[in-house]
């Protein structure tokens, strides 16, 4: 009985960090494409939600998933051109602009949000777990990995198809030498520019699909600020994972675990450990991880240097 | 350094290519300095005010409402500074950072450490006489803001970890451990609602008006904002951070210790937001709570950025800030207005801020 | 050879800003050949040719090539017209291999880059071809910076060019790569290429080219045939110039020796050997120059000195105190000024005020700061004194010091390092990038300062401001003093032989004239 209780215990934990860690996978994929590329976005934590709220928004007013998914993609793009606009043409800091976006993200949605939806109350539909055959009914691992949301695979998907695109096609290759030594690329006839702009856009649709993930495939309801942090922990996930979009599929489930067992434990107060140091967990894990990792000759060469034409 | 020949200062002799242009320069310097914060913030109203009209509502009325309310009486007025203190503190305390090129986005954090420190000596420590009490709690709110700080200035030159990362980590291990001791520890005794057992009335801080919540604490922000300019143009040491800030290879040709002056920088910074959480405690809530910031510490960084790193400037744009926040209260309540609407003019001021300043540079080599 | 012009760039005009860095340059390079671009630091080499292969565009002026007007809007047009260059910093990418550095934009940037087995047969046949030892699969970080030379060079070639550009490709080589490279230049022309390369050291020049062409001041002086000149003669034509200025000189009898330098050896920031067992002394009442071209340690030597590069092996002595492994600071109140190479990067603060920066070291110093307060009555009295007497020309100490000219800047500069007094003055590039008005100024400056008794070491790449002051000039090559010369206009073709490298050519002209 022992055993069987731990594997339950263990299933519906990894189920629920796979859950947890998904609109943080979408966040960091996108991340790592932005800063392969020589930019750094901290307004992905703003992008979230605005993807959060601009998906919930638009299956709330016609019922389609796949609208309020499109939607929210559209809108992370649009955000990104705006980030684009200050950071890669204006040349401003990227730092301060990444702030404003998160200040901008927060109040936006949260206006809008209180002023056309608060006396709604009720959620948008539920995206189906889709039940992989034969696997999902595994014994307990079934549960876990075979009985998720589509978006929830996808993450999977994502985070191999960004390792694709970057590494195995001109243009992850053209992105890629962008980050490291921008004049390179100038000279072959490419513009740094555009490429920026590009890798900026993929980055910030990326996170707002996984703001989307929040409204549309996991609490089903908007509620203000409710990343809560995620686009900050996808950020350190980027500079765990050494800019790799695989690994940081990885990494994130590692914080996505972490997540699952505070809320488990929150449910056993008997076990006698704080559930607050499980929840911190991520955030110390990071801190470590940048100490321990250390890996500056990871890092894109030009990150966060704007670009000047000779 | 006897060598050096002071003489009475030679009349200002004229020269032939540079003095019309140069009082440009000085004039475009000035106009910086004022005028680019005041069109940031016009530019970021006018935008609210889009945002306001396109959703229906009268954008004039809500600004009546806000500023009308927020100046109604003395008490209103009051209330607003009271917000106005913490973002004039931490705000001040960013331009120390943000001059010395340390991207310190977690005076959240270091606000809760303050806060946390104060509640702490508050509540068990005992028999000191109230005045001394009561510095000895603002000093531990500054001193554990600063240690709190200064964790990502270490982290930064050890290990050359990005303080932006550390700093925004730091800030939710400290709301979680806030969360933690007033559900744990510091819980206080008998009661169901996680907060700390409150503070002695003694050790309340002094009321500047009467019949009002105002305490000295807004008084401290305003002395320790011309003490901070002070020390930024006026000592050896400020003049040192502003050199590592701009040119660390000059910094490094000049003899200054660029990783000594980062981590005082930052630590400065976080002893600021530390005093700020303080003051908060000592002043306003007498006690922990899980939540005692409403984001002070990411407006805070709006409230530097607007003052372009002066903290002279950072009395006038904290006030300009808590006049919005505490405007948004009562057009919350007045207009149906959420007041969330402040974050979305706070994003704005600070990109309006960043496009401006990117124009003056480009005015500046023109003018040249 | 045939009659048809193969390649002419005609009065070719380029300007940056107020600086010109191409006055009228006319080059006629034949088909098949290698044809070197001989001059000093900043005498438009490098400007020249980037116009050629479509980086920079001129101001004015034409280029004929294959009998054909050329007109490039970018360096991707250059190689359509069979035009490469191969700069001088590589325009490689470290995280890529060398296959995925040639595939860079490439084709449709749809296109995948995961079957390459094709790329890198070609690759390696080629790298095959002229012997250069190019592994397609090698990451770029791992490799030396001679092979990631080669990976330039055959990735130039890999487009399929026809005219080959270096821009100083020895500068970064070893001997015995360098004597591979110039091995391969002439394999490239015996296979029908036309090769045209920048540089500024004789014997490889005399060793590999057909023809010369010696640039000076944004021109070409002329051109020559190899096979018909001598060492001695390019020499004289790089260094040889108009003379700029005669300053009155005083004889003055030199004290006693305040720097002593015995054994100095250092390396540069990547852990390179750059200064190697250096010797010399200078003396109160003595300036002393070090010429050289740039890069040849002459920097690392400087920083050493002044206390922010820290020595490897032997002693650096000011005042007979051994100040080794002291700090800048501490190095500073012996006192030593340094007038440091790049302004912008080190010696001045571009956003802070003119008297900001008057104060850089001294920011913690009475009368300038007491009780740790800057006392600004006093910093701006000092700074206007200054402005006066060095003719800084600027209204207002308060203004920043960006909108400043170049020569008020170093003006500036100077006065700062000389208001200290210093024992020693450590110069490196006095007059770069400033104005001919300014360098008069500083330069006579520099002269009053020996008079006064200072004993001053300055290091320059510019020959004419070397002979105008100086009561010796050593010659740095490599890391190492390879000599030392009167400051006698008379010499000029052995001083352009040291600094080109060519120690026993040198030698053999000393003796003849001795």
């Amino acid at each position: 009985m022992e055993h069987f209780n731990l594997l339950v215990f263990l299933a519906v934990t990894l189920a629920a960090a796979w859950q947890t860690a998904t609109p943080i996978i979408y966040a960091a994929v996108g991340e790592i494409f932005t800063e392969r590329a020589g930019v750094l976005n901290i307004g992905i934590e703003g992008t979230m939600l605005i993807g959060a709220f601009v998906g919930f928004a638009t299956t709330d007013l016609t019922g389609s998933l796949a609208l309020g998914f499109t939607a929210a993609i559209a809108a992370g793009m649009l955000t990104g051109l705006l980030f684009a606009c200050f950071t890669v043409t204006i040349k401003a800091n990227q730092v301060v602009v990444g702030v404003a976006l998160n200040l901008l993200g927060l109040g936006l949605t949260s206006f809008l949000f209180r002023t056309y939806f608060v006396h709604t109350g009720s959620g948008v539909p539920n995206m189906p777990a889709v039940h992989i055959p034969i696997l999902s009914g595994l014994p307990f691992f079934g549960v876990a990995l075979f009985q998720q949301n589509i978006i929830v695979y996808l993450s999977l998907a994502v985070a191999f198809l960004a390792r694709f695109v970057l590494f195995s096609t001109s243009f992850g290759l053209t992105l890629r030498a962008t980050g490291d030594h921008p004049e390179a690329v100038a000279i072959t006839g490419r513009s740094v520019v555009l490429y920026r702009y590009g890798a900026i856009m993929i980055g910030s649709s990326l996170a707002a699909l996984g703001g989307a993930f929040l409204t549309l495939a996991d609490v089903n309801q908007f509620v203000e600020g409710m990343t809560d942090g995620r686009g900050f922990i996808a950020l350190a996930v980027v500079v765990f994972s050494r800019w790799s979009p695989v690994g940081a599929f990885f990494v994130s489930l590692i914080f996505g675990l972490f997540y699952a067992l505070q809320l488990e434990l929150q449910a056993q107060p008997s076990l006698g450990i704080p559930y607050q140091a499980l929840q911190a967990m991520p955030y110390i894990l990071t801190i470590l991880a940048l100490v321990f990792v250390h890996n500056k000759q990871d890092a894109p060469r030009t990150l966060g240097v704007p670009y000047n034409k000779a | 350094m006897d060598d050096i020949d002071i003489r009475p200062p030679a009349p200002a002799k004229l020269y032939l290519y540079d003095i019309s242009t140069s009082i440009r320069i000085r004039s475009l310097q000035r106009l910086r300095a004022i005028g680019f914060p005041i069109a940031a913030v016009l530019v970021a109203l006018c935008a609210g005010a889009a945002l306001l009209a396109i959703n229906g509502f009268n954008a004039l009325d809500v600004f009546t409402v806000m500023i009308g309310g927020v100046f109604r009486n003395i008490h209103s007025i009051t209330e607003m500074l009271l917000i106005a203190t913490p973002l004039i503190l931490i705000g001040v305390g960013l331009c120390v950072a943000f001059r010395c090129s340390m991207w310190n986005i977690g005076a959240e954090g270091q606000y809760y450490a303050g806060a946390v420190a104060a509640t702490f000596f508050g509540v068990h420590l005992n028999g000191l006489p109230a005045p001394l009490h009561i510095v000895l709690i603002l000093a531990a709110g500054s001193i554990a803001g600063a240690a709190w700080a200064a964790i990502a200035g270490l982290l930064k030159i050890y290990f050359n970890a990005s303080e932006i990362v550390t700093t925004i980590m730091l800030n939710y291990i400290a709301t979680i451990a806030t969360s933690y001791l007033v559900t744990g520890p510091m819980m206080e005794a008998g009661v169901t609602y996680p907060q700390s057992t409150e503070l002695p009335h003694a050790l309340r801080l002094p009321i500047l008006l009467p019949h009002t919540r105002l305490h000295i604490g807004i008084l401290i922000a305003i002395a320790l904002a011309v003490i901070v300019q002070a020390f930024l143009f006026r000592s050896s040491a400020g003049y040192a951070l502003r050199v590592v800030g701009i040119n660390p290879h000059a910094a490094r040709y000049a003899g200054i210790s660029v990783r000594r002056s980062v981590v005082l920088a930052i630590s400065i910074s976080g002893a600021l937001a530390g005093l700020a959480g303080a003051i908060q405690i000592a002043g306003v809530d007498f006690r922990l709570y899980q939540n005692i910031s409403p984001g002070y510490g990411f407006t805070g960084i709006a409230v530097a950025l607007l003052a372009y790193n002066r903290p002279i400037g950072a009395i006038f744009s904290g006030i300009l800030f808590a006049v919005l926040s505490a405007g948004s209260v009562l057009m919350q309540m007045n207009s149906q207005v959420p007041q969330v609407l402040v974050f979305v003019i706070e994003g704005m001021v600070i990109l309006s801020v960043v496009a401006f300043g990117a124009l003056g540079m480009r005015a500046g080599r023109s003018a040249v | 050879m045939n009659t048809e012009i193969f390649l002419k760039m005609e009065n070719i005009h380029k300007r940056f800003g107020s600086v010109v860095a191409s006055a009228g340059a006319t080059l006629e390079v034949a088909e098949n050949e290698i044809h070197a671009l001989l001059g000093e630091n900043g005498a438009g080499k490098s400007v020249l040719m980037n116009i050629l292969c479509g980086v920079l565009a001129p101001n004015e002026g034409s280029i004929v090539f294959k009998g054909a007007p050329l007109k490039l809007g970018s360096p991707r047009e250059a190689i359509q017209h069979r035009i490469g260059m191969v700069h001088q910093h590589f325009m490689l990418v470290h995280n890529l291999t060398v296959a995925e550095n040639y595939m860079l934009g490439q084709g449709s940037p749809l296109r995948l880059i995961r079957d390459r087995s094709e790329l890198c047969d070609r690759i390696r046949a080629l790298s095959d071809r002229y012997g250069l030892d190019v592994q397609p699969d090698a990451l770029l970080e791992d490799l030396s910076v001679g092979q990631q030379q080669r990976v330039e060079i055959l990735k130039v070639l890999f487009q399929g060019i026809d005219v080959l550009i270096l821009d100083e490709p020895t500068a970064v080589l070893t001997h015995q790569e360098t004597d591979r490279l110039l091995l391969l230049l002439r394999d490239l022309v015996a296979d029908g290429k036309t090769v045209i390369f920048i540089s500024h050291k004789l014997d490889e020049v005399m060793r590999v080219s057909d023809r010369v062409s010696i640039m000076r001041d944004g021109r070409v002086v002329r051109t020559v045939k190899t096979a018909e000149t001598s060492p001695r003669e390019l020499a004289r034509l790089m260094v040889g110039r108009d003379v700029l200025m005669e300053l009155p000189r005083e004889p003055v009898e030199c004290g006693q020796v305040v720097l002593s330098v015995t054994g100095l050896s250092c390396n540069n920031e990547l852990e390179r050997p750059a200064v190697r067992d250096v010797s010399f002394e200078v003396r109160q009442k003595e300036i002393v120059g070090i010429a050289g071209v740039s890069g040849n340690g002459q920097s690392e030597l400087a920083l050493a000195l002044a206390g922010l590069l820290p020595a490897k092996s032997g002693s650096i002595k000011l005042n007979n105190k051994e100040v080794t492994g002291m700090c800048s600071t501490a190095v500073r109140r012996l006192p030593l000024a340094h007038i440091p190479e790049d302004r912008h990067k080190m010696g001045i603060v571009l956003s802070l005020s003119l008297a900001e920066n008057v104060i850089l070291h001294r920011y913690t110093d009475p009368p300038f700061a007491t009780r740790g307060l800057l006392r600004f009555g006093a910093i701006a009295a000092h700074t206007r004194e200054l402005m006066r007497q060095f003719q800084v020309k600027a209204s207002h100490e308060d203004v920043a010091i960006r909108n400043l000219s170049g020569g008020n800047q170093q003006k500036l500069v100077v006065a700062r390092e000389l208001a200290r007094n210093p024992d020693l003055l450590l110069i490196n590039q006095l007059t770069r990038g400033i104005d001919i008005g300014a360098i008069e100024f500083v330069m006579q400056e520099v002269l009053r300062q020996k008079v006064a008794g200072r004993a001053i070491l300055l290091i320059s790449t510019e020959l004419e401001e070397l002979l105008a002051v100086c009561d010796r000039i050593f010659v740095m090559f490599g890391g190492r003093l390879v000599g030392e010369l009167p400051p006698d206009r008379g010499r000029l073709e052995e001083l352009g032989l040291l600094m080109a490298g060519n120690t026993a050519e040198a030698a053999r002209l000393a003796a003849a004239t001795g």
